[in-house]
């Protein structure tokens, strides 16, 4: 069997998203800025592409900037907003401990400008406490940035709430929606969002493309010098065939977005009903607050590098907060941040389903984890400790 | 390319000598929980020969390969050899390893080492063979 279980890191592109695509790389080839029929054809392209894009996020035209991705989203957003805040003074930003390091490296470029960043914790279950965000505020705060959903731990934060405190105190508020949009139902002006990342190859368009959302009002600092392209916000021929297929995608994401939400939700408690089984292994994040598709676990006594190899010879692609998989020392940020220790957030797995998924599939994964991390478990010197007395459980 | 090589993926897909020698006569273990490597070597040596190699391993795919061609690189081997035994060795035998995973080649010749100082430290009566 083939599983594909790892549509948190991308997902494949839609039919809808390969046919709205392939006319605009040969056929209708022009450059948007051409005043030639082929060239307003791109245009039109991209006129639609932005009304079908914002009207699935509830927003204005007007407020949609394509980009190359949520990267670019995300470092754009923070950098405007901390450029907009340092103008009148306000060197102050927000953010949580467990962002996409678009997010986290960005914050880190402004604190060495002289930036005053604070991280705010979250809680066991992987949300912020919506009382330590109103204590953060302080006068010179310019931005809090809190992203919709996590990306390895799938938790969801109150952006609502969120969006109204910010709205209150007058703070411009920004969320990394990368993993929410085509996912969960997002609506800018219902939860006062003013800036919003999202990057189309988490939703079945393709990768390279997304866009940026910016109320009204908030001035947007070009990151890349150019043509007048994207009201001179972000200069470069636009990816026409990419945009054309980013709308098509995101429309049918939102249009089956409770009924694929309604199946994913069942199939993956059923999967962390059977993960659960496995001894000494434990959810990460709330177990309701989170995206339909997004399972994670700890288990204990062994590495996530080794769980990985193993699955993919059974078919099944996956990921792992372990250091040896990010190319780091340390594991996860996101699971330390949980309160993980780090021998156990080595041991991490995340299964992100995809829309087909089905119960025999999961029934296989629950089958072939619970099989690799006893036999993994079978040759290891930590739960040898743990069993023996040596270790302490933690899990 | 792929991350690992062939070599690396069947010494991981396959481990030799895994397990634990219960009357061992020289045991090394080291890495730690946090750092996400441990490797736990069991030596039986007679006669300075070490006639079996057994370890336990808690880490990626490479730290696990690197243990499994450490223990086969010194079974049958005297002591005197396997104390020469450097990460390189045990790299060069896995065909090569990422360069960000070549700690794992170096925490299986420690571990070797380390379990071979105990065998020493246990029998003081024999003069160590550098
Ligand atoms: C939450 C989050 N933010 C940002 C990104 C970056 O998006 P992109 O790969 O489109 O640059 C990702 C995807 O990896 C993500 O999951």
């Amino acid at each position: 069997m083939i599983i594909y279980a790892d549509n948190a890191a991308t997902t494949p592109m839609s039919e809808a998203a390969i046919r709205a695509m392939t006319p605009y790389l040969r056929e209708c080839c022009g450059n948007p800025s051409s005043l030639y029929a082929l060239g307003q054809a791109a245009r039109e392209a991209l006129d639609s592409a932005r009304e079908r894009i914002a009207r699935c996020i509830n927003a204005e035209p007007r407020s949609i900037i394509f980009t190359s991705g949520g990267s670019e989203s995300d470092n754009q957003a923070i950098l405007s907003a901390a450029a907009n805040g340092k103008a009148k003074g306000k060197t102050h930003v927000i953010t949580t401990s467990i962002e996409h390091h678009a997010v986290l490296h960005t914050a880190k470029k402004l604190q060495k400008q002289g930036f005053d960043v604070t991280y705010l914790p979250v809680g066991e279950n992987g949300i912020v406490d919506i009382n330590e965000l109103e204590k953060a505020i302080r006068p010179d705060t310019c931005l809090v940035s809190v992203m919709t959903a996590n990306n390895e731990i799938g938790t969801i934060q109150p952006v609502a709430q969120i969006g109204e405190l910010c709205k209150e105190r007058g703070v411009c508020f920004h969320t990394d929606a990368v993993q929410a949009v085509g996912h969960l139902p997002v609506d800018v002006a219902a939860q006062k969002i003013d800036m919003l990342s999202a990057s189309a190859h988490k939703f079945h368009g393709p990768k390279g493309v997304g866009f940026l959302y910016a109320a009204r009002g908030v001035k947007l600092v070009p990151l890349i010098e150019g043509g007048a392209q994207e009201r001179n916000l972000r200069a470069g021929t636009e990816n026409v065939a990419g945009i054309a297929a980013m709308a098509a995608a995101l429309e049918e994401s939102v249009a089956n977005m409770h009924k694929n939400a309604k199946k994913l939700t069942r199939l993956r408690d059923k999967l962390i009903r059977g993960l659960s089984l496995i001894p000494h292994s434990a959810l990460n994040g709330d177990a309701e607050k989170r995206l339909p598709s997004n399972v994670n676990f700890c288990f204990e006594g062994i590495e996530g590098e080794s769980l990985l190899l193993l699955l993919d010879d059974k078919g099944i692609s996956a990921s792992s907060g372990s250091a040896c998989t990010s190319g780091s020392l340390d594991p996860s940020h996101v699971l330390l941040a949980i309160g993980r220790p780090h021998a156990v957030a080595h041991g991490s797995l995340r299964l992100s389903l995809g829309e087909d998924a089905n119960d025999e599939e999961v029934e296989y994964i629950i089958s072939a984890v619970s099989e690799v991390v006893a036999y993994l478990r079978g040759f290891s010197p930590v739960w040898r400790d743990l069993n023996s007395g040596k270790g302490k459980f933690i899990l | 390319m792929a991350l690992y090589s062939e070599k690396v993926m069947d010494h991981f897909r396959n481990p030799r000598n895994v397990g634990v020698i219960e009357d061992a006569d020289g045991v090394g273990e080291v890495g730690n929980a946090k750092c996400g490597d441990i490797m736990k070597m069991y030596l039986k040596i007679e006669d300075g020969i070490i006639t079996d190699a057994k370890f336990e391993t808690f880490g990626c795919g490479s730290a696990i390969a690197s243990s499994s061609m450490a223990t086969e690189l010194i079974k049958g081997r005297p002591v005197s050899e396997a104390l020469q035994l450097t990460n390189k060795a045990v790299a060069e035998a896995l065909d090569g390893l990422p360069a960000h995973k070549i700690h794992c080649s170096v925490l299986a010749e420690e571990a070797i080492k380390n379990a071979l100082d105990d065998y020493y430290a246990r029998h003081p009566d024999i003069a160590r063979e550098e």
